[in-house]
């Protein structure tokens, strides 16, 4: 999506928002804002009585003006909600077209025959086997059955780099519309036509799904609420004032009651809500639900894997220790023996140290004919054997068993004086044996934490956040890590379904849990979570139990999320409190205003000092209708979000909408007094 | 403003602020079913009462069923008082000879009582029996203020428990309250205002002689016990039609100023019944400072303005003079503006003076404390909850600023709180200038009024306003006890007590279910000067904003009209 990716605001964007803009003035659309329902009633009776003003021939120059600013009202916020949905339907068209009529080779019947048949995409089913060679479209969303293939998902995640799908494990997820680059695939078609996670894609960004989150439907409320409570000031307003003898227009009564509602929060709720939405999207984000990314940022605490998140993958080799009266090339020639036929990256770095130490296969050539034993669950070893010897390497208990079975003295006492210190400082001890000579001593492999992990967590600890760190190592190795990383909390020795505990005993505490991971057993876990952050690179299952998935399938990125959740909840408060603080202004600018030609002490009221009546009414719609325009590009970018204190955060937000909202009015509405009056269209 | 004064205000203060941590203590305590020294006396009779009565106090209700049980209660009084009114002709202890009320006579007044509202469209003891007296008010005025306290004790717990249905036994918490609150308090106050002069007896009253020969009839009957429970239950219907401002019901300073406590007592103590439910002390005095800090600037504003008097008097004296029109001369202007304050901040609604004869901006003060929604210490029960009402809309629209779903102690708010929060908020809007609104344009409406123009639409808002927020003060001027005055002022005093009452239940009892989110210090700070702050100003935007257009064309625009001359 990166290439694909619309950047800037263009002007076409802004074209077709302002279409946009004037299509949603459909009453069905904007009935489901309450607000700017209202004002669009407002507008239209303000219209009528224009009409009738000019059909009667009676000065129509007020009604006119209140009536096209009412309408402009109504307009602006429409337009913020097209421009935010702008952006994201761009980017639902560039996805689309990637989306090209693929062509499926379904098999016929499997596995008696290998004969395909050409097949739309379209006629896909889930349990349908296809064939995908290299240079084909994958039809759809699927499993990987046999093969392995180098596949190019750019049209999804935007990252050129080619990634590798295989049958079996923790790669077989393919995603349709991507392309196959090299060799060829059998696949099991797992989504609808329809279904799939483009069309969801498509879906999401496009915003034609968008469901209301929560905290937004209460808003939403309250906003009626308050609306309704407004429209009952104003109706009730017509007979006040005829009992003083002051006749109020409908003209004036709809312009104070859209001064009154909230409009500025009303125009724009919908369009922070999506633009929000959008934030994720470009840092490659998708969120499968609106109430995901509000739960982010309410997140309390951060389980984050140790390895792949906080550590680099993969432990690397540190040192060799060997045991009393063994020489140390002995342990490091052995240790190299037992990893040749090591391909994992932990045997590959054994294979490294040793040759920085200076002990290479030129200097200790293998002896004749080996046979690789390669690493099993229930041996928990792996290593060489020839016809001269065996090596072994791997856990302490496995190796030491082993070890004792062929007869030499148990020397449990000397082993653990130096897998300790290794397992204290983070490592993880690997013991190295031979047949005949038994242990020689230890591998230290080091978990390497990743570069600038402290600082980040840092900033989530800025936020309130606490981390814990989920890892299958013990618990020493464990504390090491996490003292070395940063994070609060960990827990050590964590088998899959510990981790889902965790997860509900947090919960039952009552607080909000976001989790990252790839694998089917995070699966139950990532479904529990209230915010489950699945790698693009995760089993099928996986993607399925989360609700966000990371394209760039980064881990950390959670901290971005939360920062991103927190924002949006920051924009809405703001602009709701600048929206209700505005009104004090207006009711200065409109009530005297109403009744000063019956009761002329009102006056008294006029502290702005506004020329006359209908000046001052006609400023305070003119006022509300710009100020939805001037705060568009906040509502669409957001309010900063800086980690701090929550007093700090809110004296500062305060200071700026709570007391900025009822200042800025005040000064805005006399100036657009001053201006009508100047250029005399009053 | 004097010296004196200001040195009043101070003491009256700090004896509310030093009894009512004590007394909200000890009510924490008794609600919570312990025991205390009282029990030794009164532990016999609560489990004799919850015997005879079949109740189980330690059978929890949902909020569902617990508002209920205060509805059928309520109504039950309320069809007794009602009978009791219409009946009172044929009933005992009708010394006068009174024959039965009218209908709606009898509604308006049931309704009143029953809702701890006190609206009294008619004159106690020159229409009421002491039998009436003694079930509409004695009665009335003990069992409304309960009820009003057990909601809200139901509302705390609601928002202090952790993911439960139940919020305590109505029927328990309403003897608790009654007996152990409500009845020893009674009696304190009642035995110190006997001292002060406050009659006491079943007598019908006296026929005397005045000095210029004629004759004048003094009522007379049980005015202390009656006096102290209109106190502190904030009921406020007077034994006397003339009220606090009667000799015989409020006879000196001493007696004026502790009425004033008596008023204040209970709500403000319930604030720190609620901080030991939630167990957060700090919350307790930050809702009693934002309480005390509008009170003690009504007080103020209030005096000020009596003190200033009117362009007018100044005239006619020949320099500024208070304005002592319809106010008692041994309380003063500052004693009249505390009680008047402290009257219409509380639900009490008591007067000691004629409102309408205060100052328009004086008149303001009041108006706009019942405005407010009776929460500024408000009524027994009904001011805090009224007062979280407003806490959960600022933690709602404020605390999304921080970047949380907004709690409340821990409550998230969503939906169905916020539902119901605007419900509780559009009810007496709806009511207040609904009728206002229908009032002020017909001719039934403005039929009873006693002044024309701005200070006749004051007396039409103020009937309204007192009846829907269920102060039962009276602007005085305004005839009600007219069919439709009295039923449209007792429909909305129903449905101003028990619509709001049932809303805040609905509310609670949703955040009841939700599970309380640990507190840290990131959490919505719901203590210090900065919360306070902000609930001020919420309750200002939110609340008061809606009355500005009302407002200005009663007192506001009255005050300019009376500095540049009109009057009416």
């Amino acid at each position: 999506m990166r290439h694909t990716r619309v950047h800037t605001y263009s002007s076409a964007l802004y074209r077709r928002a302002i279409a946009e803009a004037f299509r949603k003035l459909n009453p069905r659309l904007l009935a489901k804002n309450p607000v700017m329902f209202v004002v669009g009633v407002g507008s239209a009776l303000t219209t009528v009585a224009f009409i009738r003003d000019l059909a009667a021939g009676a000065p129509a120059g007020f009604s006119g003006q209140i009536s096209l600013w009412l309408w402009f009202t109504v307009l602006f916020a429409n337009f913020a909600e097209a421009l935010a949905e702008g952006r994201g339907k761009a980017q639902a068209d560039a996805l689309r077209s990637a989306r090209s009529e693929a062509v499926a080779f379904r098999f016929l019947d499997w596995p008696h025959s290998e004969t395909t048949e050409r097949v739309p995409a379209a006629a896909l089913r889930p349990g349908d086997l296809v064939r995908v060679e290299a240079g084909g479209v994958i039809p759809a969303d699927g499993t990987v059955e046999r093969g392995a293939a180098a596949v190019d998902e750019s049209a999804i995640t935007g990252e050129s780099a080619p990634v590798i799908r295989e049958s079996g494990g923790d790669r077989s997820a393919v995603t349709g519309g991507t392309t196959v680059l090299s060799d060829q695939l059998m696949i099991r078609v797992t989504q609808e036509p329809g279904k799939s996670f483009l069309d969801r894609m498509i879906g999401l960004i496009e915003g034609a799904k968008r469901q209301k989150t929560p905290n937004e439907t209460a808003l939403n409320i309250l906003l009626a609420g308050l609306t309704l409570i407004f429209l009952l000031v104003v109706m009730t307003l017509k007979p006040f004032g005829l009992y003083h003898g002051a006749s109020v227009s409908i003209v004036v009564l709809a312009a104070l009651l859209v001064c009154l509602i909230p409009t500025t929060i009303g125009g724009l709720l919908a369009a922070i809500g999506i633009a929000g939405m959008d934030r994720l999207i470009q840092r490659n984000v998708l969120a499968m639900s609106g109430r995901a990314v509000e739960a982010a940022g309410d997140v309390d605490v951060l389980l984050l894997d140790k390895t792949g998140t906080i550590t680099l993958g993969n432990r690397m080799a540190a040192e060799f220790l060997p045991m009393p009266g063994v020489r140390k090339e002995e342990l490091i020639k052995a240790a190299l023996w037992a990893s040749l036929g090591d391909e994992t990256p932990e045997g590959r770095s054994i294979v490294a140290l040793a040759g920085r130490l200076g002990v290479d296969l030129a200097i200790a050539p293998v002896p004749g004919d080996v046979t690789a034993i390669p690493f099993t669950a229930e041996t928990r070893m792996s290593g060489i054997d020839w016809a001269g010897g065996q090596i072994r390497k791997g856990a302490d208990e496995a190796v030491l068993a082993w070890s004792a079975s062929l007869g030499h003295p148990d020397c449990g006492r000397d082993v653990r004086a130096l897998t300790e210190p290794v397992g204290k400082s983070g490592g993880t001890p690997l013991i190295v044996a031979s047949r005949d000579e038994g242990i020689l001593g230890v591998i230290y492999l080091k978990d390497v934490v990743k570069e600038g992990i402290r600082a980040r967590f840092e900033r989530i600890r800025a936020m309130g956040i606490r981390t814990i760190m989920i890892t299958g190592d013990n618990r020493l190795t464990a504390q090491a890590i996490a003292r070395e990383a940063g994070v609060d909390d960990y827990l050590a020795e964590a088998k899959p379904e510990d981790k889902l505990q965790l997860i509900l005993d947090l919960q039952k505490e009552g607080r909000l849990v976001a989790m990252s991971g790839d694998g089917t057993n995070d699966a139950p876990a990532l479904a529990k979570s209230d915010v489950g952050l699945v790698m693009n690179t995760g089993t099928q299952a996986a993607r399925e139990a989360g609700n966000m998935i990371d394209l760039d399938s980064d881990p950390t990125k959670l901290i971005e999320i939360v920062e991103i959740g927190k924002q949006l909840l920051i924009t809405r408060g703001a602009l709701t409190t600048f929206s209700l603080a505005n009104d004090v202004a207006k009711y200065f600018a409109v009530i005297p205003a109403l009744f000063m030609l019956a009761i002329p002490e009102m006056a008294a009221l006029n502290i702005m000092g506004l020329s006359n009546p209908q000046s001052a009414m006609l400023s305070a719609v003119i006022f509300n209708a710009l100020i939805i325009m001037a705060l568009i590009p906040l509502a669409l970018k957001g309010v900063r979000y800086r980690p701090g204190s929550t007093s700090k955060i809110l004296r500062r937000n305060v200071l700026v909408y709570g007391v900025g909202g009822v200042v800025a009015p005040f000064a805005g509405i006399k100036a657009i007094d001053m201006i009508l009056t100047g250029i005399g269209l009053i | 403003m004097i010296m004196r004064d200001i040195l009043e205000c101070i003491l009256f203060m700090g004896i509310l602020a030093a009894a009512s941590p004590f007394l909200g203590r000890f009510i924490h305590t008794v609600m919570e079913g312990d025991k205390t020294p009282l029990h030794r006396v009164l532990g016999p009779v609560e489990q004799f009462a919850y015997r005879i009565s079949g109740i189980h106090p330690d059978r929890e209700q949902s909020w569902r069923r617990y508002a209920l049980s205060a509805l059928v209660f309520s109504a039950a009084g309320f069809i007794l008082t009602m009978a009791v009114l219409m009946f009172q002709g044929v009933l005992p202890l009708n010394p006068q000879g009174f024959s039965g009320t009218s209908w709606h006579l009898a509604f308006n007044a049931a309704a009143s009582f029953a809702t701890n509202t006190n609206w009294q469209s008619y004159a106690g003891e020159t229409a009421l029996s002491h039998f009436s007296q003694m079930v509409g008010l004695t009665y009335q005025n003990f069992v409304s203020a309960a009820v009003g306290i057990a909601a809200c004790m139901a509302i705390c717990r609601a928002i202090a428990r952790n993911q439960t249905q139940v919020v305590g036994n109505f029927w328990a918490d309403l003897v608790r309250v009654i007996l152990y609150i409500l009845l020893p308090l009674s009696i304190l106050f009642a035995i110190f205002f006997i001292s002060q002069g406050v009659v006491q007896t079943f007598l019908a009253g006296v026929d005397a002689a005045t000095l210029e020969g004629g004759r004048q009839y003094i009522a007379l009957g049980p005015a202390a016990s009656q006096t102290a429970i209109k106190l502190l239950g904030t009921n406020g219907g007077g034994f006397f039609n003339a009220n606090a401002a009667h000799p015989f019901e409020n006879p000196t300073a001493l007696s004026n100023f502790f009425q004033c406590l008596a008023m204040l007592l209970i709500p403000s103590s319930l604030v720190f019944t609620f901080g030991e439910i939630v167990k957060n002390r700090r919350h307790a005095w930050t809702i009693w400072c934002i309480m005390a800090a509008v009170f003690i600037f009504g007080v103020l504003a209030a005096a000020l303005a009596e003190q200033g008097g009117t362009v007018m008097l100044a005239e006619a004296a020949g320099g500024s003079v208070p304005n002592l029109e319809g106010k008692e001369a041994r309380f003063g202007v500052f004693g009249t503006a505390l009680f008047a304050t402290a009257a219409t901040a509380t639900s009490c609604g008591a007067v000691n003076a004629m409102h309408a004869s205060f100052t328009p901006l004086g008149g303001l003060v009041l108006l706009f404390n019942m405005l407010l929604g009776e929460i500024i210490f408000g009524g027994a029960g009904s001011g805090l909850y009224g007062m979280i009402l407003f806490m959960v809309l600022t933690v709602f629209i404020a605390g999304l600023m921080v970047g949380r779903t907004p709690d409340y102690l821990g409550k998230r708010i969503q939906a169905r709180e916020v539902t119901w929060c605007m419900v509780a908020l559009l009810i007496p809007a709806m009511l207040i200038l609904g009728l206002s609104a229908v009032a002020a344009a017909t001719e039934w409406g403005r039929a009873g009024l006693l002044n024309a123009g701005t200070h006749g639409f004051s007396e039409i808002l103020y009937a309204c306003a007192s009846c829907a927020q269920n102060n039962g003060s009276a602007f005085a001027g305004l005839k009600a006890d007219t069919p439709v005055w009295n039923v449209s002022l007792g429909a909305a005093m129903l449905m101003g007590r028990f619509g709001v009452m049932c809303s805040m239940m609905a509310a609670a009892g949703s955040m009841a279910a939700r599970s309380i989110r640990p507190k840290s210090e990131y959490s919505f700070p719901v203590e210090g000067a900065t919360f306070g702050a902000l609930t001020l100003a919420v309750i200002f935007v939110v609340g008061a904003l809606t009355y500005l257009p009302a407002l200005s064309l009663g007192p506001v625009v009255e005050c300019f009209q009376m500095t540049a001359g009109r009057v009416f």
